[in-house]
């Protein structure tokens, strides 16, 4: 009962004219700002955080604006990754694989509005898990120490198998080329640099937004003007928009779905360090294993499409509860959002709860109506996102690369980010040509550095005893689950896939 | 009609951030030289909106991040691309000192730029978990020096970072003789640390005040050692100093600011006595109590001082445990 109360109060101080104002102001310029390839919710935040100050917001108001900011670039990321196959930012990557075939398939429509439901289900029940569990959401936080990280970070790749459809070892490659490039810049374990060359730019490492842009964006760009003359690519890209509501029968197959990955993600979210881009990223390889019976995944699978969208929404609510509750950002955003709180002189942490509840629970109840707004604002305007397939590619390339440079200039103000982007552009498009896939790439620069982090934590707590990686209840788990999710698909996934031939050539003989 | 509107959505965004970039050039700016979140970036904003309320610039300050190197890309590049700009203003703490004491800073070194005054300090601390058995520093020194390898110590910072330096003064001056001995595990920030501190990972936590305060206030972690030269003012008062429990260590994590080689007496004077008038103003007394940030007030000459001093000091430590040689 209480927590009603605590929960009217929220709603009493969010429903002011100027905070519903600055929520769908956040809301719009977020998603906005997702949907830029390069701009994702860190940089929109950070953007945003002086007009909060010039405006002269209290703590409240301007945490409405920055959090709708943050919400709906998580809408946003979805857009881009769906129409043009790249992603907006980088938890919104999982998206491309599904969405982007099902845009192909003239479902662009269904995919924008079934991905937006999906957003929709997954933020709206971890704003509920925030309020419920924030507490005690806290003692799993620290469950984990650095083996169990590891042994977390080890899942995800060992399910990797899942993410790439066409070629394990491609993508086990990929992945490899990735980690390998997450061991550029300073170790921050030892202070020593590694693969720097002396070049202080690289010592913090690649800038993953930059490789992001980079691999897909601008190899995107690269494509094309290859295949410009041909004729064979502009009719490609002639797309249908298909529906613009899904059908109820989709909704009703993605249901599951939509709630499993919901609970992985948030889970994904609370743990500091892991992130929206975890949570995606293990929300699809995890329902591709369990679901996908038919290999359907990555061809414009409904499903796919869903799974990402709902997980990655639901750690950006799950990241806001170590922010809240400890103070330790879970995400960058949240990083980014502890700042602000500090700025206003709120110090988040176990005691936020009970010496700022206004903070808190009009935050919670802004959350809710963000997530409305963006509902109402995302489906009817699937209409005009989806109008920039009409945009011949010949005017929308030039325009990607634009929004990549000036993008990535933007952030950083560095011409060496430039360059490097360019690389990867380069790369990226060598490695289409190869049939690698880009996305374990990016998961291999993203969590490595953390992944390595925590391996070499753990076993320097333990005076280099390696055991201490599988020595908690958790940690076993957590290993078991990887090798099973490693392991199954290689004996199973042979004979499910015999059978599959099977029964295709029997239902190809009968509709032939 | 549709479509010229999301290709005008395109270009309103583009334009923005464009002139985003061009707008930095006139007004007062600082730079930030992490990405938002960090201590760096939380100076700039702080001060830039401090003194945009205290009615010492007219215009909003503009925060630019520059990330990269540990502050080293922004270093550079006040160094060589913007070396007579009287505009500009660039976040330090003790890491940047640290870091130029250390090399780290590749053809850097403290006098190419001109240190103009510092905001505060953030004293360290030692904690423990509060069910731990440790009730003291000397007891927890104790217990590294009988076993160093019984006690993990994390902190934010990397290894010959400040937090690992501020343990390592402790360790010294508390007669360890080998102080590469003491087994350290960095993380990604003080929050990070503590986190571990509070899962039981580790035994001990080197950080800043700032960052233990809200475990301190619920009662999760207890504070051993405040490494200051007196018990600090205020809420802060209850924390024994390591210098009252016979262990002579000071390690303060100031917070301050640079300002290009180039910049002219004229405006360097005129920053130092802003940035003085704010220090002394009550608003900031205010700031700093909310953020656990200590008294230290240099200004102009004494701050590049007291800069060059702490540069000398982290050269012989470092030299001690090997970092540099």
């Amino acid at each position: 009962m209480e927590l009603l109360a605590n929960l009217g109060d929220g709603f009493a101080i969010a429903l002011s004219w100027q905070n519903i104002g600055l929520a769908l102001l956040g809301c719009f310029l977020g998603t906005i700002m997702g949907a830029l390839p390069g701009l994702g919710p860190s940089n929109g935040v950070a953007i945003l955080i002086p007009l909060a100050f010039t405006l002269g917001l209290g703590a409240t108001p301007s945490l409405i604006l920055l959090t709708s900011v943050y919400y709906g670039a998580m809408y946003g990321g979805r857009i881009s990754s769906i129409l043009l196959n790249i992603p907006g930012d980088e938890p919104a990557m999982m998206t491309c694989l599904d969405g982007h075939p099902m845009a192909k398939k003239g479902m662009a429509g269904e995919a924008l509005s079934l991905s937006g439901i999906a957003s929709f289900v997954g933020a709206f029940l971890a704003t509920w898990g925030l309020i419920l569990l924030a507490p005690q959401l806290v003692k799993i936080a620290l469950l984990f120490g650095p083996a169990e990280y590891f042994a977390l970070f080890a899942l995800a790749f060992m399910t990797l198998g899942g993410v790439s459809s066409t070629n394990q070892a491609k993508s086990a490659f990929a992945a490899a080329l990735g980690l390998g490039l997450a061991t550029i810049g300073v170790d921050t374990q030892t202070g020593v640099p590694r693969f720097t060359f002396g070049e202080v730019h690289l010592y913090d490492g690649l800038d993953f937004l930059v490789a992001i842009v980079g691999l897909f964006a601008l190899s995107e760009v690269f494509i094309f003007l290859e295949t410009r003359h041909g004729g064979s690519d502009a009719a490609g890209r002639k797309l249908t928009i298909g529906k613009l509501y899904p059908p109820v029968s989709m909704i009703r197959r993605t249901t599951p779905t939509m709630l499993r990955t919901s609970f992985l993600g948030f889970i994904a979210g609370v743990l500091p360090g892991a992130g929206a881009s975890l949570g995606s990223f293990i929300s699809y390889s995890m329902e591709k294993k369990l679901v996908d019976k038919e290999g359907t995944f990555g061809t414009g699978d409904p499903r796919g499409v869903a799974a990402p969208e709902a997980g990655n929404n639901a750690a950006a609510g799950g990241a806001l509860v170590p922010m809240l509750a400890l103070g330790v950002p879970g995400s960058g955003t949240t990083a980014v959002l502890l700042a602000v709180l500090l700025a206003l002189n709120i110090t988040p942490g176990p005691l936020l709860f009970s010496q700022n509840p206004d903070v808190v629970w009009g935050l919670i109840a802004a959350l809710f109506i963000a997530n409305f707004m963006l509902l109402a604002m995302n489906i009817p305007m699937v209409g005009l996102f989806t109008r920039v397939l009409m945009i011949p590619s010949r005017i929308l390339m030039p325009i990607v690369a634009m929004v990549s440079f000036v993008g990535i200039y933007g952030i950083s103000g560095s011409t060496f980010d430039l360059l490097v982007m360019i690389g990867f552009g380069v790369m990226g498009w060598v490695l289409r040509k190869l049939d690698v896939p880009l996305v374990p790439i990016i998961l291999g620069t993203l969590l490595g550095n953390s992944m390595e982090n925590n391996l070499r934590r753990a076993v320097t707590i333990d005076n280099g005893n390696w055991w201490t990686l599988i020595d908690s209840p958790l940690s076993i788990a957590l290993w078991a689950i990887a090798i099973i999710g490693f392991v199954l698909p290689l004996i199973v996934g042979a004979r499910v896939k015999a059978k599959m031939h099977q029964r295709r050539d029997e239902e190809g003989a009968i509709s032939d | 009609m549709k479509f010229t509107v999301t290709r005008g959505l395109f270009a309103a965004a583009a334009l923005s951030l464009s002139a985003f970039a061009a707008r930095a050039q006139e007004n007062p700016e600082c730079i930030a030289p992490a990405n938002p979140g960090g201590g760096w970036d939380f100076t700039c904003r702080q001060v830039g909106k401090s003194l945009q309320d205290l009615g010492l610039i007219d215009k909003t300050m503009q925060v630019v991040n520059l990330a990269g190197g540990g502050g080293g890309v922004a270093f550079a590049e006040v160094v060589n691309k913007r070396a007579d700009d009287n505009s500009l203003i660039v976040a330090a703490s003790s890491a940047t000192a640290t870091r130029l004491a250390q090399g780290a800073y590749p053809g850097n070194s403290m006098d190419q730029v001109r240190w103009l005054a510092a905001i505060g300090a953030d004293y360290g601390v030692i904690a423990v978990s509060a069910d731990s058995g440790i009730e003291t520093l000397p007891q927890l020194l104790d217990t590294i020096k009988a076993d160093p390898t019984s006690v993990s110590v994390a902190g934010g910072s990397a290894v010959g970072g400040w937090d690992h330096l501020k343990v390592l003064i402790a360790a010294s001056a508390y007669g360890i003789e080998d102080v590469r001995s003491v087994k350290y595990i960095a993380f990604d920030g003080g929050g990070e640390a503590v986190t571990q501190l509070l899962a039981g990972s580790v035994q001990a936590f080197t950080g800043d005040i700032s960052e233990a305060k809200g475990f301190v206030d619920s009662g999760d972690i207890k504070v051993i050692a405040v490494l200051s030269p007196e018990r600090l003012p205020g809420e802060f008062a209850d924390f024994p100093t390591a210098k009252e429990q016979g262990v002579d260590a000071i390690g303060a994590n100031w917070r301050g600011f640079y300002a290009p080689g180039g910049m002219s007496d004229e405006a360097y004077d005129a920053w130092v006595s802003k940035i003085g008038n704010l220090y002394a103003s009550d608003a900031w007394k205010e700031v700093m109590a909310a953020n656990g940030l200590a008294p230290l007030d240099l200004q102009g000459a004494a701050f590049q001082e007291f800069v060059s001093g702490s540069v000398a000091q982290i050269q012989t430590i470092s030299k001690d445990i090997g970092i540099i040689k």
